[in-house]
Order: structure tokens, then C-alpha cells, then sequence
């Protein structure tokens, strides 16, 4: 119906909307354009493949049923899920995107004739190697994403799985890969072709496992950058431009976010992928852990200090996501700033278990986003302030990064809490983050601990204001 | 000699990655989470791929293996593409100003 040079251009306009999308994110208020450019450029591209096969038999309407399940599954998840999950959602959609790169590229090695490929046994070799490329990176994006999923989820312990010879095994198989890419393409064999997808399925589960739940950001962000490439692999495979495009835009975005978490954390990109982190130093710090004296204090302790301030700095963390203590906090904040008391919010780039999780939370909670601030720009202000409240944060707040070269967290960018005239400080009890080290800040003279769960905490605090 | 395509669409590839690279970079912070979302939506695009492979059988049974793993993939890749897109909007919506009257 449509000419392959018409349709071309056609995928290159979706994948020009698609970098659109992404443009539109630099700010709030061009976000929403952004979102419909990237949904035109979907729609775009659907449409040109419908016209481009030509095919509106049968098959055309199972194609339609099978969008219309899959869509409605996806919509009444988008409505239903609350904010608090999702790091978990977008592991499971991570896990979506690989799966479907593997079955495109299974499909397309059984039948290479619908795409253009050569025949079975006789595939073109560019073809094969992008193929089988592009399946091997979406089983590792599946099982990776899936192991991710189940760690967020608390259905698999969010402690690193780590074993003997582990990192052996883990490159001998990233070798045999390689080796098994290289002997598909010169054999043409299914066999290998199956092979090829298991082990990389395995080497997904095993890249993930040693990986701690605080570490996830950087995992989430790395799996989002593989589902970029997997989208690649095939793109090539099937000659597409969008689906090209979209891949490296996807992949870089990964990527990008991926080295923002891990410089949020000084640590390497291979210091966290190697994982195991906080396994080796809780056992040390146990042992030698001193009785140190902490002031700590009730609610009523709280509403007093913050209704004598003039400025407060809120820091939330994971523990805030945790107890959905985000709107019981806006509420807090509600009546402080009826007090004429200043309240901002400060970001650290690794709060929360995804990048910006905590931004989502807040603007769940109806928090204006001109209020809250990333680390850089609010952290010279914990000096000018009066109270800062630390809500389900820990090592983000560890005076110990700047001070103490031993500690595994040296050097880690962290927020400048101490510095405040008074620091409230909810949290359960004393134990330590997840770095597995103390918190020097629980010690301070001008830290007051509140232990309870954060939401009970807050809310106890709005009825004494 | 001719060139091969290939090159044309390596050329295509290398440089989407340095758009992606500036662009990324510009996403402001506390737009984090809808960056991964909608990436997550826009690389479903994938279905392109899936909806061939769907479409492969003949007349006589739309159904072979080849393209019982396409249309398998289609329901993944549109999972994705409505929740992905969906659930970006939602959160994009929630991502207010400060009222200037207050």
C-alpha cells in the first residue's frame, strides 16, 4: 500500500517525536506536550506498519486483540498502581521490553522470510549476529528486570545473594556468550540459537542477585539502559529507523541516569554492579559499637521546636515511601506555613529506591515542585536554617562521608543536615543504614530523635502545631 | 563500491546516541521517574517488529510458531505501551506550581 521509502520516512517522524518526548521532560510545564509527542510518534509508527504489511486478513484482527488485551492490562495497571510502587512498576514493564526483543527475535529466526532475513538455516549473517545480539541483551533485560522486581516487591530478600566463585562464573558465562554468538552465526544452528537465549536468561539472574535493594536506582537505570539496546539489536534486525532511534535514546538515558545514581553514591559502576555492598561492614560495626548517649524526644518535643523556627528544611528518604507518610507530611507542612514558617524540601539524588522517587511522592502529595530541591541547589541553605526534619532518610544525611576517609561511604555527596540550628530526625530505632554503618548525626547535641513510624510521627506532630 | 546500508543506519544509531546523551542530560532532576517510564513506553515501539512477525502466517492458519511468539509479544509491547504512557500522564499531572494566591 505504502512504498518502503514513504514508510522510512514515516518511522524517522515517530523517532523524531519520540527525542521530542524526552526534550519536553527538561521541564514540568512541557512534560505533558512531550508525553502526547511521544504518544503521536506511537501511534505514527503503528499505523505505517499496518499500511506497509498490507495485510488486513485474519491475522490483522487477532494483531488487534492481542493490542487491545495488552492494552487494557497496561491502562488498568497505569490507573491502578499506586506511587509507592513505582520502582517496582517500571522493573516489570523493563522486564515487558526485554521479553518481547526476545520473542521479535525468536520469530524472526523461525521465520526470516516475513522479514526480509533470508531463509531458515541460510539467515543473512549481519542479520543473525544483530538477532541474536538483540536476544541475548533482551533475556538478560527479562530475567534481570524480573530479579529486580522481586527484590522491590519484598518478595525476594532485598539483602545481596552473593556465593563463592561468583564473579568466575558470571565471566565465563559473559565469555561463553560470545563464543556461543559467534558459533550461531557460522552455524546457523537452532540449537545453539536456544541455548544462546537460556544462558543469557541465567546470566540476567545472576548479574542481579548480589545487588542490594539500596542500590537499586543504579540497577533500575542499567536495565533501562539494556531494554534500549535490546530495542536496538532488533531495530537493526528488522532495518526500522524508530525503533534505531528510540533504542540509543533509551540507552543513553539509562545510561546517563545509571552514572547520575552512582555519582550520587561515589562509587563506581563496577563497585555497585560486583555488589555485595553493606554485607562485609555490618558484621564490623557490630562488634565494636559503642554506647553513645541520643537526646531523644516526642511529638510535642517537635511541634514546639518547629513552631519557634522561621525556616524548616524537610529531607525525605526510602522510610518516608515506606510508612506513605507523604501526604500525613504535607499536611505538617500545610500548618507550618500557616505559622508563616518557611518550608522547603531537599533532594538527594539517590532518596528512594528509583531516580526521582522521592519528587513523585512529594508531587502525589500535591507538594508544588518549586518547593523541593535538589542537593546542589539547597545545600548551602542548612546553615541559614532553623530545623531541618529527616523523614525516612539515613545515610544521605552521614556527616561521617566528609569527616572519616575510612568509612566505606567517604566521599559520598551528602546533605548538609548537621549544619542546621536543630535536627529532628524520625526513624524507628538506632539501627544503621543501609551502608550498615552509624549515623554520627544521632549523636549530635542538636539532634533530637524521634522514634516512630514516620507517617504516626508526623501526623502526631500536626496536632500538637 | 556502493555503501551498505548498514553503515547508513550505524550512522543513524551513533548519532541518536548523542542526541539522546544532550537531551538526557537536560531532563531536570525531579523528572527522574516519568524519564523512566516514558522511555519505557517509547522502546515498546518494538511492537513494529512484533506485528510483522504476528502477521507472517499465511491465509490458511494465521497461527504458526513464528508468529504465535509475534503475537505474543504484541499483548507484552502494548502492556507497555499503554501503561507505560499512562502512568507517565498520571504522574506528569501531579506536578504543580505553587498557587501564586497563597
Amino acid at each position: 500500500m505504502i512504498s518502503a521509502n514513504l514508510s522510512a520516512i514515516f518511522y524517522l517522524v515517530s523517532g523524531v517525536l519520540f527525542i521530542l518526548a524526552l526534550r519536553g521532560l527538561s521541564s514540568p510545564e512541557t512534560s505533558r506536550q512531550g508525553n502526547l509527542f511521544g504518544i503521536l510518534g506511537m501511534i505514527i509508527a503503528i499505523t505505517v506498519t499496518f499500511l506497509s504489511t498490507d495485510n488486513f486478513s485474519t491475522g490483522f484482527v487477532f494483531v488487534l486483540i492481542f493490542i487491545l488485551v495488552g492494552g487494557s492490562i497496561g491502562a488498568f495497571i497505569a490507573y491502578r498502581i499506586p506511587m509507592t510502587a513505582m520502582p517496582e512498576l517500571v522493573a516489570g514493564f523493563h522486564s515487558l521490553v526485554g521479553l518481547s526483543a526476545v520473542f521479535v527475535a525468536i520469530s524472526a529466526f523461525l521465520n526470516p522470510e516475513a522479514f526480509n532475513l533470508g531463509v531458515p538455516g541460510n539467515i543473512k549473517l549481519g542479520s543473525l549476529i544483530e538477532m541474536s545480539i538483540g536476544a541475548a541483551v533482551g533475556a538478560v533485560t527479562f530475567s534481570g528486570s524480573v530479579i529486580a522486581f522481586l527484590k522491590l516487591q519484598g518478595i525476594m530478600s532485598g539483602s545481596p545473594i552473593t556465593f563463592k566463585g561468583q564473579h568466575l562464573l558470571n565471566a565465563i558465562i559473559l565469555v561463553s556468550i560470545v563464543v556461543l554468538i559467534y558459533l550461531l552465526c557460522s552455524s546457523q544452528s537452532s540449537n545453539l540459537f536456544w541455548i544462546l537465549l537460556v544462558v543469557s536468561f541465567l546470566i540476567g539472574f545472576l548479574l542481579i542477585i548480589p545487588i542490594g535493594g539500596a542500590d537499586m536506582p543504579v540497577v533500575i537505570s542499567m536495565l533501562n539502559s539494556y531494554s534500549g539496546w535490546a530495542a536496538a539489536g532488533i531495530g537493526f534486525t528488522l532495518e526500522n529507523t524508530a525503533l534505531i532511534i528510540t533504542g540509543a535514546l533509551v540507552g543513553s538515558s539509562g545510561a546517563i541516569l545509571s552514572y547520575i545514581m552512582c555519582k550520587g553514591m561515589n562509587r563506581s559502576f563496577f563497585n555497585v554492579i560486583l555488589g555485595g555492598f553493606g554485607a562485609t561492614e555490618e558484621t564490623a560495626s557490630n562488634s565494636n559499637k559503642e554506647q553513645r548517649p541520643v537526646k531523644s524526644g516526642n511529638a510535642d518535643d517537635a511541634a514546639f521546636l518547629m513552631k519557634n523556627a522561621s525556616s524548616v528544611i524537610i529531607v525525605p528518604g526510602y522510610g518516608m515511601a515506606v510508612a506513605q507518610a507523604q501526604h500525613a507530611l504535607r499536611e505538617m507542612v500545610d500548618t507550618l506555613k500557616k505559622n508563616d514558617i518557611k518550608v522547603s524540601y531537599a533532594i538527594h539524588p539517590v532518596a528512594g529506591r528509583m531516580p526521582g522517587h522521592m519528587n513523585v511522592l512529594l508531587a502525589e502529595a500535591n507538594v508544588p515542585y518549586d518547593e523541593v530541591f535538589e542537593l546542589e541547589e539547597i545545600n548551602n541553605d542548612f546553615a541559614n536554617a532553623d530545623v531541618a526534619f529527616v523523614i525516612g532518610a539515613n545515610d544521605v544525611t552521614n556527616p561521617v562521608a566528609k569527616t572519616d576517609p575510612q568509612s566505606p561511604i567517604y566521599g559520598m555527596p551528602v546533605l548538609d543536615v548537621e549544619k542546621c540550628k536543630s535536627v529532628l530526625f524520625v526513624k524507628r530505632s538506632l539501627s544503621p543504614g543501609y551502608a550498615g554503618i552509624d549515623n554520627d548525626l544521632f549523636y549530635k547535641e542538636n539532634t533530637l530523635m524521634l522514634f516512630a513510624d514516620a507517617k504516626k510521627m508526623t501526623e502526631d506532630i500536626t496536632k500538637n502545631l | 563500491m556502493e555503501i551498505d546500508p548498514l553503515i547508513f543506519r550505524l550512522s543513524i544509531f551513533i548519532l541518536s546516541i548523542f542526541v539522546g546523551y544532550y537531551v538526557v542530560w537536560s531532563v531536570t532532576p525531579s523528572l527522574h521517574t516519568p524519564l523512566m517510564s516514558v522511555t519505557n513506553a517509547i522502546s515498546s515501539v518494538i511492537i513494529v517488529g512484533a506485528i510483522i512477525a504476528g502477521l507472517s502466517g499465511n491465509s490458511e492458519s494465521v497461527f504458526n510458531t513464528s508468529s504465535i511468539f509475534g503475537f505474543l509479544a504484541i499483548a507484552l509491547a502494548a502492556v507497555n505501551i499503554f501503561g507505560g504512557f499512562l502512568v507517565t500522564q498520571r504522574m506528569l499531572s501531579m506536578y504543580k506550581k505553587k498557587k501564586k494566591d497563597k
